[in-house]
């Protein structure tokens, strides 16, 4: 038992890290949305598996096939990651704009909006697996899960997974270094957005007191599009990043990774930036570290056994709840 | 602007039967009350009438529809409906519930061969107590992290049955044994203690019981003092807290009989369909049967019912749109938070607490824009 987690000890290190910086940026559109609505954002898991499809899509309109190497990788990849940010980023804004604007002028309970999110990420999953996949994916199978190598028919690939060095037992695979690598440095512009811009100041005052910040001058509407905007954007990329690391999506993907992602939100401290990346590393490496002692089964219960015993104890999270409260 | 006027006045037009039976059924003496509840029992119990068969069900078998979806549903929703509607804490996980109630009785039937009637308390326990151990750390979060907690355990329990050798992995329990028969009681040409296989009627009137027991437990538990802390609770829990409610022990007490509920459930369903597993409960279930209160009318125990009613009847009548069903809901669920929240029959003091913008959880954050023009 013990064996197993000593012995894969750097393995599940380095793809702990790879899987937590996707939830890190995924947990970045909940802990911004709830810092300033208050409101889990219940279909922002939606808004992740759309940005894989938008990258899928990316992939079959250009008809790019690789593997591809230096310049011509570097460009896939930010092309395929445009791609998959825009429609991310795009669904996310239809999404304030349909599901919780009405309720939020209406002054809406938080329990309707909630339930309002709930309807639309049932809707959204169901929407494409009924409509979009069927008709653009898979030919008529909205259910299956896609690989990226059967996506639109041709086996599609973008580039050869190589291992770079070795720690211990642990391979360091370029892929891996690039989502983790990429994915820290989003999350830096994105701090230095919120600290820094005039945008991100209005973000901060909403967070902090939205009467206020009305009175100040504050365009709230605009400040929360901003925001569903931002969190759209940083799911869309994690998508992309799923998207090479694992090669598999189907209309389903959101659903466990959207709790997951929500759970490290929770664990860093939600309503607090650093507090996701700081929740998504936590979480991906004990999630991996406990699936070597008990087995890759246990993986999902590990981490909601995880989430319930940090609300337990520590309900603001480990570095506490304070979207309001950071000031640049 | 206009569409919203001419929505008002439809909303208005349609509320005043309405009002006229709600202001009848206030000033009604309590024996036409009373009549009104043998009838709608008397009522349940004709309904699997063959003659409606063909308009209510053309596709499949109208008496074990009735069994299930549609009288699991209504059970499962009165029991959601007292965490959701009464004590205003959302629970996404309620499913899990349901699972335990039936696996206790899988498990307790094919391990132990006890009987139906010895489990039916022993599930609804189980499922309580796991209620209570679930409630017990959590309960004292906030509404919306209570929803994620409650969503990750409806998932734990599920991966646990999925994963532990003990429950048949994914496999489930097979041949669970029907509740003990009591033959020679015939009534109107239905041998109503035979649990065969072919008959789906005697589980349907067991179901029927079994629902009504509930509805009365309920229904006098809201008309009391438990039932006004729910509501204090509901519309403000600090306040509540202030005037001496125990905030706590009466939330807990509605999470655990809410999960009582979902366990007696279980233990029925499982007797009549002789087989568990884990596959049965998806979380879109949960999601169903929240879907089913809100459209009703949470807090509201006939607009529940009848939106139980609704969301398990709707897709098995029109079976081709069943591909489009949780599309249907989903966008259902929106429009309804949008232009009615209080669902289709409201209590009208819940409509009254969601007219005003609590009702639950609090306020929406950065919704000054509008409301302070």
């Amino acid at each position: 038992m013990f064996d197993d987690f000593t012995s894969s000890f750097w393995a599940n290190t380095i793809d702990g890290m790879t899987v937590g910086s996707i939830y890190a940026l995924v947990a970045l559109g909940y802990t911004m949305v709830y810092g300033v609505l208050r409101l889990i954002n219940f279909a922002h898991s939606e808004i992740f598996m759309i940005g894989t499809f938008g990258a899928l899509a990316t992939m079959q309109i250009t008809g790019i096939n690789g593997p591809f190497t230096g310049f011509a990788l570097v460009a896939v990849l930010l092309l395929c990651l445009a791609g998959s940010m825009l429609a991310s980023g795009g669904a996310a804004v239809a999404l304030e704009r349909i599901a919780y604007r009405p309720l939020r002028k209406r002054g809406a309970s938080r329990l309707a909006a909630l339930i309002s999110a709930i309807g639309a990420s049932l809707f959204l999953q169901e929407l494409f697996a009924t409509v979009i996949i069927p008709k653009w994916f898979a030919h008529g199978r909205g259910r299956d899960t896609l690989g990226l190598a059967q996506a639109g028919g041709e086996p599609r690939r973008l580039m050869d997974k190589e291992v770079l060095f070795s720690i211990g037992s642990g391979d360091v695979r370029n892929d891996k270094v690039l989502i983790i690598v990429a994915a820290l440095a989003m999350m830096i512009i994105l701090q230095l957005f919120v600290t820094r811009s005039k945008l991100g100041r209005g973000i901060r005052a909403t967070a902090q007191d939205p009467e206020t910040a009305v009175l100040l001058g504050v365009n709230i509407d605009r400040i929360v599009v901003v925001t569903f905007l931002i969190g759209g954007l940083m799911a869309g990329a994690a998508a992309f990043f799923f998207l090479l690391f694992y090669e598999v999506t189907s209309y389903f993907i959101g659903f466990i990774l959207g709790i997951k992602a929500f759970t490290a939100a929770v664990l860093g401290g939600i309503g607090n930036l650093k507090g996701a990346l700081v929740g998504g590393f936590t979480l991906g490496l004990v999630e991996n570290y406990g699936a070597s002692i008990f087995g890759s089964e246990w993986k999902d219960v590990i981490a909601f056994t995880i989430l319930v015993i940090v609300l337990m104890f520590r309900p603001t999270g480990i570095l506490g709840e304070s979207l309001q409260r950071a000031r640049a | 602007m206009s569409a919203r006027n001419a929505l008002d006045g439809l909303r208005s037009t349609a509320a005043v039967p309405g009002q006229k039976l709600s202001s009848w059924w206030g000033g009604a003496p309590v024996y036409q009350r009373y009549a009104v509840y043998v009838l709608l029992f008397v009522g349940a119990l004709l309904l699997p009438y063959s003659g409606l068969a063909p308009i209510m069900s053309p596709h499949a078998k109208w008496s074990s529809i009735l069994f299930f979806p549609i009288g699991i549903y209504v059970l499962l929703a009165i029991g959601l409906n007292v965490v959701v509607g009464y004590a205003g804490m959302l629970d996404l996980g309620y499913v899990a519930f349901w699972a335990i109630g039936a696996y206790s009785m899988a498990d307790l039937s094919v391990r132990y061969h006890w009987t139906f009637w010895e489990i039916l308390p022993v599930g609804i326990l189980m499922a309580a107590i796991s209620g209570i151990i679930l409630g017990a750390p959590t309960l004292r979060l906030r509404g919306d992290y209570l929803a994620i907690v409650t969503l990750g355990f409806g998932e734990i329990i599920r991966k646990v049955a999925e994963n532990a050798e003990y429950l048949g992995e994914t496999r489930g329990i097979n041949n669970v044994p029907h509740p003990p028969d009591i033959t020679g009681v015939n009534i109107g040409g239905v041998d109503i203690f035979d649990y065969g296989i072919r008959d789906a009627r005697p589980y349907y009137y067991l179901l029927v019981v079994v629902i009504t027991l509930v509805i009365i437990m309920v229904k006098r538990m809201e008309h009391s003092r438990i039932g006004r802390s729910w509501a204090a609770i509901r519309e403000d829990e600090d306040a509540a807290e202030l005037m001496g409610v125990p905030t706590f022990k009466f939330k807990l007490l509605s999470f655990a009989i809410g999960a009582a509920v979902g366990g007696a459930a279980g233990v029925v369903w499982a007797a009549k369909v002789s087989f568990v597993a884990p596959a049965a409960f998806p979380f879109i279930l949960s999601a169903t049967i929240l879907a089913a209160v809100v459209l009703g009318g949470s807090g509201n125990l006939p607009g529940v019912v009848l939106g139980a009613f609704m969301v398990a009847w709707l897709p098995e009548r029109f079976r081709g749109a069943q591909e489009y069903r949780e599309l249907i809901f989903g966008a259902v669920l929106v429009a309804m938070m949008i232009w009615r929240p209080e669902g289709l029959i409201p209590s009208r003091q819940r409509k009254a607490e969601l007219a005003e913008g609590g009702g639950g959880s609090g306020h929406l954050g950065a919704e000054v824009a509008e409301v302070s023009k």
